[in-house]
């Protein structure tokens, strides 16, 4: 292989490699390039997406660790914070479903723990293609099982997450994990290595040549030879990691590490170059004083290898002892294999003799690419939709069952069945609601999560999809009770280099953007996949969105079961509703087209707060956000959860947004709608806390008897209902 | 009263023991897998999880760990010995209970909330319940499809020895056996996880019917 041969094979461009040599003075060796090469992948260097990312607020009150660190933190009170953030393992995920998803919440769990928070809870955020395609079957069934594999062993709830399908992810299936921490304010950690002479030592398992290049691999696109690839996927021990999560807490809590940080891409070399450059220090790595779990290894696979379940840690000299000891007793691999240095390089020693040198600050910059940002025109195609062409249905109970049956609809009971969700004894609401709540033990405190993305909707209108995401995430949020704080994002998109991608990747952040701005909820961590594209084509641009909430008092907070017979059923209202972009013009019609309503910022907050302190005032507990599907399948779902049926007034709500058409009344779709269901003695203070609040809102029907009912158009048996919503997503 | 609970490498339900031993108002002590004694506690809980990952299988290596010895002496002279989901799969592979659990009939992991039925309250661990009660507890597992031969089966049946029964069998468990004691009565190993619903803030306290009966009878 001749050098330029070498280099392009390990992802770096002419102009990359040149920039490397001048940085450098001289030309690198095999080692050092490998390095730049990890270092500098979009997945490590986020080279493409940094200028874009900047435009996020990253500030509030609440935050104490903004985008930087291993994970964003916000304080919850009393103390308490939180620790949190989503990454992808899509590439992974898509030659070997199983090991990639595991791993990915493997991954996420250890960037949690490199905070000093205990891992509380999991979350995930899947896309594939439609499931009458056999690989795409294969690939949803191993990435479920992969996800509860790994969290199910390592004793961390999976509490919530979504799941869509569309033929656009066919081939290149969208797997974002997010993992949540919670630890006393005081104890967090930081992952600067500071202290000249200070030990580096490496916790959990040996190091192997599973996912050598791992990073570069995944910043690429997908194509035949990926399947070949196989080897860049690591393989996942959540075993390893349970006792890497106790042996690390523990450490930290006798005070024995002076920082911390998990091996994620790119391994020993980015999280050495990370905890250098962020000290201002250099640190020496002795490959050769790595336990190995194979012969031969070269030093730059060393470095580079993503072998799973390693931390690493800065400790002083005398708590050296204390620190291997531990290890020991967790029956984990401990070993020093460097030390910090005053010379601001990071060092690879092997038998004593310096193999390759590079100043960490040069890894962890990456170079920037700035593009223009031109809209595509794809996008004036998209937007028209002829309502003509789009006949009404002339059997409303038929369409309703169908609708309901869709695996993008249909209850993910199947799913969250497979996952440990209680294990910590901490979750309160469990899932299968609008967000998971969890409380927070010896306090009244709780916190709720959701993860959330709009991929059809981000297609059609990136910038709208993108505020819409976010929309989305604050209604969930607010529909249990809690008040929305931060979140965590994973942008999840094609190659970078083609225009269209770039625009979508600037339009929807934007969006994202705003939307966080209006909603006070500064963006605190997030993770770039970008490259998800095959021969067949490119994802949808889909934002992944995770949002956490604080509740002042865990009791307080709302479901979307019915709770009794003879409730009133309140729609709080929104305009316009419509049917682009809808589940219904996919579903029934097979369209994909339209603009979707941009959600207006401020009435989506308005309406959702309004949501919140009613549950929060202990007058509502029954409470869901109108979503995909529209309202009649959100009653559905209140209906099937309570196990009460329900009668709606169809006149009620026809007039106001039908323009004659029944089936957008039903079916179509919008932003700040909210259905809430209160018993007839609050009914009188309910109207009032309305009226004050000054939401327009209706009194929609009744819960009660086992029957569906929406006016003249539906008329179900509450067990068809359930039979379609629980279809089996396996067979 | 003091109570043990054991954690073996992979555990990953013994916080969660220890927290609802408090619930109770007994004294929870930490057993690590490596200690050679019990502390002298009056009872101990084996937890759930993974211990030693799985590996092999559900509870094979873990009854080989050191603190296994005074465990099993601590049993087979009568004291209250519980496994919840992996320690009861512990306790088969020790031998202090009958029988094995097998994978999941229909071979995936099953997390949900189901109804059983106390079969009898002659153990340290249903004393307080009400015979025939029935109880929604929460099961989390991948090999919980209870499995003895025929003869053992009619043993535990005509010695009133199995402790909880499913109403709606998750996991293919012969005769719907969700729990089972032993010979001696005073260990009993169950499927589903009391200490999951063992507070009303996260929606339930059934299972404290059953940790709290430990405090009634701890020696049969």
């Amino acid at each position: 292989m001749n050098l330029e041969e070498t280099y392009s094979s390990l992802g770096l461009s002419d102009h990359e490699y040149d920039r490397i040599i001048e940085l450098l003075g001289r030309a690198p060796n095999y080692l050092e390039l490998s390095l730049f090469s990890v270092m500098w992948s979009e997945h490590c260097g986020y080279k493409n997406s940094r200028p874009l990312l900047r435009r996020f607020p990253n500030a509030g009150p609440r935050v104490l660790q903004g985008p930087g660190e291993n994970a964003g933190v916000v304080e919850v009170g009393e103390g308490w914070a939180l620790a949190f953030k989503v990454e992808s393992h899509n590439h992974p995920s898509a030659v070997e479903p199983y090991e990639g998803a595991a791993t990915g919440v493997g991954g996420i769990i250890r960037d949690i723990l490199a905070m000093g928070a205990r891992p509380v809870a999991l979350l995930d955020s899947l896309r594939f293609g439609p499931l009458d395609e056999e690989r795409n079957r294969y690939l949803f069934k191993e990435v479920v099982r992969g996800i509860g594999g790994y969290g199910n062993a390592v004793g961390v709830p999976t509490v919530g997450g979504e799941v869509e399908f569309a033929r656009a992810y066919s081939g290149n299936p969208l797997v974002n994990a997010m993992c949540i921490g919670l630890t006393r304010t005081e104890d967090l950690v930081r992952s600067r290595a500071t202290g000249e002479e200070n030990l580096v030592v490496l916790l959990g398992s040996k190091t192997g040549r599973d996912g050598i290049h791992g990073a570069t691999f995944a910043s690429d696109e997908l194509t035949q030879e990926s399947e070949a690839r196989r080897s860049n996927v690591q393989v996942g021990d959540p075993f390893c990691e349970k006792m890497l999560i106790e042996c690390c807490l523990k450490l930290l809590e006798e005070g024995l590490l002076v920082s911390l940080q998990d091996l994620g891409a790119a391994g020993i070399t980015s999280s050495a170059s990370e905890m250098a450059a962020k000290g201002g220090v250099g640190i020496e790595i002795e490959a050769d004083r790595v336990p190995l779990r194979e012969s031969g290894m070269e030093p730059y696979e060393v470095m580079i290898s993503e072998s799973q379940e390693r931390m690493l840690a800065i400790v002083e000299p005398a708590k050296v002892d204390g620190v291997l000891e531990a290890a020991e007793r967790y029956e984990l691999v401990g070993a020093v294999i460097g030390r910090v240095a005053d010379h601001g390089e990071l060092r690879v020693k092997t038998r004593g003799e310096t193999v390759g040198s590079v100043p960490a600050g040069y890894l962890a910059d990456a170079p920037v690419y700035e593009r223009d940002v031109v809209r595509p025109p794809y996008l004036d195609e998209v937007k028209t939709l002829d309502l003509t062409s789009i006949p009404e249905p002339e059997d409303y109970n038929e369409i309703l069952l169908r609708l309901l049956a869709h695996p993008n609809l249909c209850s993910r009971r199947e799913i969250f069945e497979q996952y440990d969700h209680q294990v910590g004894t901490d979750t309160v609401v469990l899932p299968g609601a609008d967000a998971a709540v969890m409380r927070i033990k010896g306090t009244n405190l709780g916190f709720a999560a959701t993860t959330d993305g709009r991929g059809r909707h981000c297609y059609l209108d990136p910038k709208g999809g993108g505020a819409a995401t976010v929309a989305e995430a604050y209604r969930n949020l607010s529909c249990v009770g809690a008040e929305p704080i931060a979140i965590t994002n994973c942008l999840n998109f094609g190659s970078p280099e083609k225009r269209e991608n770039y625009y979508q990747l600037a339009a929807c952040i934007e969006g994202m953007a705003e939307a966080c701005e209006v909603f006070g909820t500064p963006v605190v961590s997030g993770n770039v996949s970008l490259y998800n594209e095959t021969e067949a084509g490119t994802v949808y641009p889909t934002p992944v969105v995770g949002m956490v909430g604080v509740l002042e008092d865990v009791s307080r907070h709302a479901t979307p079961g019915f709770k009794r017979e003879g409730d009133r059923v309140v729609l709080i209202v929104d305009f316009p509703v419509s049917l682009a972009g809808s589940e219904y013009l996919e579903v029934v019609h097979g369209g994909v087209a339209g603009a979707p309503k941009s959600p207006d910022l401020a009435r989506e907050k308005e309406h959702a707060d309004v949501v919140r302190r009613l549950i929060t005032d202990g007058l509502v507990d029954t409470a869901h956000d109108v979503s995909g599907g529209g309202l009649a399948v959100a009653l559905a779902e209140m209906a099937v959860a309570g196990g009460i049926g329900v009668e709606i007034d169809e006149t009620e709500i026809e007039p106001k947004f039908g323009s004659g058409r029944k089936d957008i009344g039903l079916f179509g779709e919008t932003g700040a709608h909210f259905l809430i269901a209160v018993p007839e003695e609050r009914w009188m203070t309910l109207q009032r806390s309305l009226g004050v609040a000054g939401v327009p809102y209706d009194d929609i029907g009744r819960t009660g008897g086992d029957r569906f009912k929406i006016g003249d158009l539906i008329d179900l048996e509450l067990e068809d209902v359930e039979e379609a919503l629980e279809r089996d997503l396996f067979p | 009263m003091r109570i043990g609970v054991t954690i073996f490498p992979g555990s990953n339900c013994d916080r969660d023991a220890l927290y609802a031993v408090e619930r109770i108002g007994a004294e929870p002590v930490e057993l690590w897998h490596a200690d050679a004694d019990l502390k002298g506690v009056d009872a101990v809980i084996v937890p759930g999880g993974f211990s030693y990952g799985d590996y092999l299988r559900p509870g094979a290596i873990a009854r080989f760990a050191r603190v296994m010895a005074p465990l099993e002496d601590f049993a087979r002279s009568g004291g209250p010995t519980l496994g919840v989901c992996n320690g009861f799969q512990v306790l088969t592979e020790a031998h202090l209970l009958p029988g094995a659990l097998l994978r999941n009939t229909h071979m995936r992991f099953v997390c949900r909330r189901v109804r059983v039925r106390v079969e009898t309250t002659s153990t340290p661990w249903t004393s307080s319940c009400e015979p025939g009660e029935e109880l929604e507890l929460p099961v989390a597992h991948n090999e919980g499809n209870y499995f003895a031969d025929a003869t053992t089966l009619t043993v535990l049946e005509d010695e009133d020895r199995v402790v909880l029964r499913y109403l709606d069998n998750p996991n293919g468990s012969a005769n719907d056996i969700a729990g089972i004691c032993s010979e001696g009565r005073n260990v009993v190993g169950i499927m589903p996880h009391p200490e999951r619903v063992s507070d009303s803030t996260l929606g339930s306290e059934e299972g404290l019917r059953i940790l709290r009966s430990v405090l009634v009878g701890a020696r049969v």
